[in-house]
């Protein structure tokens, strides 16, 4: 709108300018092989020409944002009077509640934007515009004293000519990143050795989660799936667990194990891994080696394991290798025996840090 | 004995008098050690003609796949075609026919719930002969899978159980969920206590095994208990679609949502203020 004077393509058609589109668009246009059929001549609304009309669509418009207003208050007073979850199935099958709210809030948003289109169809003003493209560079007087501009002010701190004002001013500000590092890094303590060791021991029981069942080999059928944890968890001392809260979390975390059965001549261990099992029952962590969520999708005739977030599969037939997915490392496997009572315990830690990889774990 | 056979021989002179008394004894041995023997339960005669039943419908209907003995057939390239039925017990065949799993329309991935094809009497009668092949899980009785005396903490329970070990497959609502290879983990709205109970105890298809030692049947009551009520709760929070998660709500926002939006606005667009009544200039 601003260059009208250079652009001859440019111009306003308003009300009452009724002359023929035509002339104005063949302007500058004349050498195209499809002749421009420029603009339909302009016809005005009714409400641009009947004040009745206008009158009632103002009144109309008006009539939409006061309604806007209505269901809003509505909303409030449903919002109070109406209990969450009383009768919830009082209107197909939803309550009373939830309906009116929604009905209400959402009739009230739907009467502000009805009315603003209606205000903008019918009655803001009503032009047919042309406006010729214009290049978006600024001007070359512009540009030429903005390079003026910059260069004087670099001849007039003479920072190409000063290299040790330059070199320590930019030391300073490299140095003052130091004071941010420090405040971050010590927002927490460091994990120290947590990640690389859980709570399991030697001897200590796998348990059913939940009940904290202890589990006996001959009571695990082939194909069964037992989400395990280690028996302290379970455990008191002095009439008080001896996890709990979010040290229990932590710690459960990193602990969580299943337990599946499969022949055991459908395993093949790896070397040193021979009898990390007993009789077909295997033990691995039950934190994906990806980002950490919690694998027990267990398929029991594929011997796959899937993780549902991210669908990294882990064959726990073959050491829990990756056989599809994002995981980068195989599950590491819990070594179990049997103890003199016959139950199922580890028989001692994980060889390696379970779940996600992290900065100090290095290749392990 | 000798004189009697002698006796008889001499005056019937018959020379297979001898073998005639000789297996009327034997019949008789064994006729009153028949009787007088404690007579075990599957051998009644009921039992007995019901697993011959079940062991003639087993032969049309599944030995196809499973072998004539239930020995499980496996192809060229070593896979199972049928699986070996030995030790699956009654409560496998009692889910798997009792819901039309089996028999399999097709080999395939997944066994699709369809159509029961046998009646209650066949399908207990092919369980009957498939318990006869090795020692199994044996159809739970009702008392077992019973949830009508459920207290809010035994289902509070049964959650805690179902979080743990079925939502990975089964989603947080039983909704169902999609397994690699187009296999499925499906919805159990709507399937019956008896069903739940026996999928956990026999470990259908892909589904692993929970045994009666480690989820303990009282256990397994709380999660069916659970999941009726999941089924019965009211959707506090409007249309739930499915209670599929970020998928059918994803679709619904951009199909219905979105789309809708955009069809509004074309018919904003479509329809012209201008018009030639009223217009007086």
């Amino acid at each position: 709108m601003s260059d009208s004077n250079n652009n001859p393509g440019h111009d306003v058609v308003g009300r009452g300018g009724h002359r023929p589109a035509r002339d104005l668009a063949t302007v500058g246009h004349g050498g195209d092989p499809i002749e421009d059929p420029g603009l339909h001549p302009h016809v005005p609304r009714p409400t641009d020409v009947d004040e009745a009309a206008e009158k009632r669509a103002e009144r109309q418009v008006a009539t939409l944002f006061g309604l806007s207003s209505v269901f809003a208050i509505l909303f409030v007073v449903a919002y109070i009077t109406l209990k969450i979850g009383d009768k919830p199935t009082l209107f197909l099958g939803y309550g009373a509640s939830n309906v009116a709210l929604g009905t209400t809030l959402g009739l009230a948003l739907l009467c502000i934007g009805v009315g603003a289109i209606q205000w903008a169809r019918k009655l803001m003003s009503d032009v047919e515009i042309v406006e010729a493209r214009h290049p978006s560079a600024s001007s070359e007087t512009d540009r030429t004293e903005a390079v003026a501009a910059l260069n004087q002010g670099i001849t007039d701190s003479g920072i190409g000519r000063r290299p040790l004002i330059r070199n320590s001013l930019l030391g300073a500000m490299g140095t003052l990143a130091l004071p941010l590092v420090v405040l971050l890094r010590d927002l927490g303590p460091l994990p120290e050795g947590d990640l690389s060791g859980t709570v399991w021991k030697k001897g200590m029981r796998v348990v059913n989660d939940v009940a904290g069942t202890p589990i006996k080999p001959e009571e695990v059928q082939i194909g069964q799936l037992i989400n395990a944890e280690p028996a302290v968890f379970f455990e008191e001392e002095n009439g008080k667990p001896k996890f709990e809260g979010s040290r229990l979390n932590q710690a459960k975390g990193k602990a969580a194990v299943i337990v599946v059965r499969m022949r055991p001549s459908d395993i093949t261990p790896a070397k040193g891994r021979e009898n990390w099992g007993v009789e077909g029952i295997l033990c691995y962590s039950k934190i994906c080696t990806h980002v950490g969520c919690p694998i027990s999708l267990w398929e029991q005739q594929t011997h796959h394991l899937l993780c549902p977030c991210h669908q990294s599969t882990f064959d726990l037939a073959n050491n829990g290798k990756v056989v599809f997915g994002p995981a980068a490392r195989s599950l590491p496997q819990l070594p179990l025996m049997v103890d003199s009572e016959g139950y199922l315990v580890a028989q001692r830690d994980f060889d390696e840090p379970v779940g996600p990889s992290f900065w100090e774990r290095g290749d392990r | 004995m000798r004189l009697i056979s002698a006796r008889l021989s001499a005056k019937r002179r018959s020379p297979f008098a001898g073998l005639v008394v000789l297996l009327l004894a034997l019949l008789l041995t064994g006729g009153v050690y028949a009787v007088v023997s404690p007579a075990s339960a599957d051998s009644s005669p009921t039992a007995q003609s019901t697993m011959q039943q079940g062991r003639a419908l087993f032969l049309v209907g599944c030995a196809s796949c499973h072998g004539k003995n239930g020995e499980g057939i496996v192809t060229d390239r070593g896979t199972q075609y049928g699986p070996p039925l030995a030790g699956v017990g009654a409560a496998a065949v009692d889910f798997q026919v009792g819901t039309g799993r089996m028999p399999l329309a097709r080999p395939g991935v997944q066994a699709p719930q369809k159509k029961v094809v046998y009646n209650q009497q066949e399908i207990s009668q092919l369980a009957a002969y498939v318990a006869s092949l090795g020692p199994g899980p044996a159809v739970p009785d009702k008392s077992a899978y019973d949830t009508s005396q459920a207290s809010n903490a035994d289902i509070v329970k049964g959650g805690q159980f179902f979080e743990t070990n079925c939502t990975a497959c089964h989603n947080f609502a039983a909704s169902g969920g999609a397994l690699p290879g187009g296999k499925y983990a499906p919805s159990l709205h709507g399937v019956s206590n008896k069903d739940i109970y026996e999928a956990m105890l026999t470990g259908p298809q892909q589904m692993p095994v929970f045994s009666d030692q480690v989820l303990k049947p009282s256990e397994k009551r709380d999660v069916i208990a659970y999941v009726k009520s999941i089924e019965s709760a009211p959707k506090y929070g409007g249309s739930n679609l499915g209670s599929l998660g970020p998928v059918s709500e994803g679709l619904f926002a951009w199909i219905v949502g979105i789309g809708g939006c955009v069809a509004f606005a074309i018919w904003i667009a479509s329809s012209t203020t201008r018009s030639k009544k009223g217009v007086k200039a």
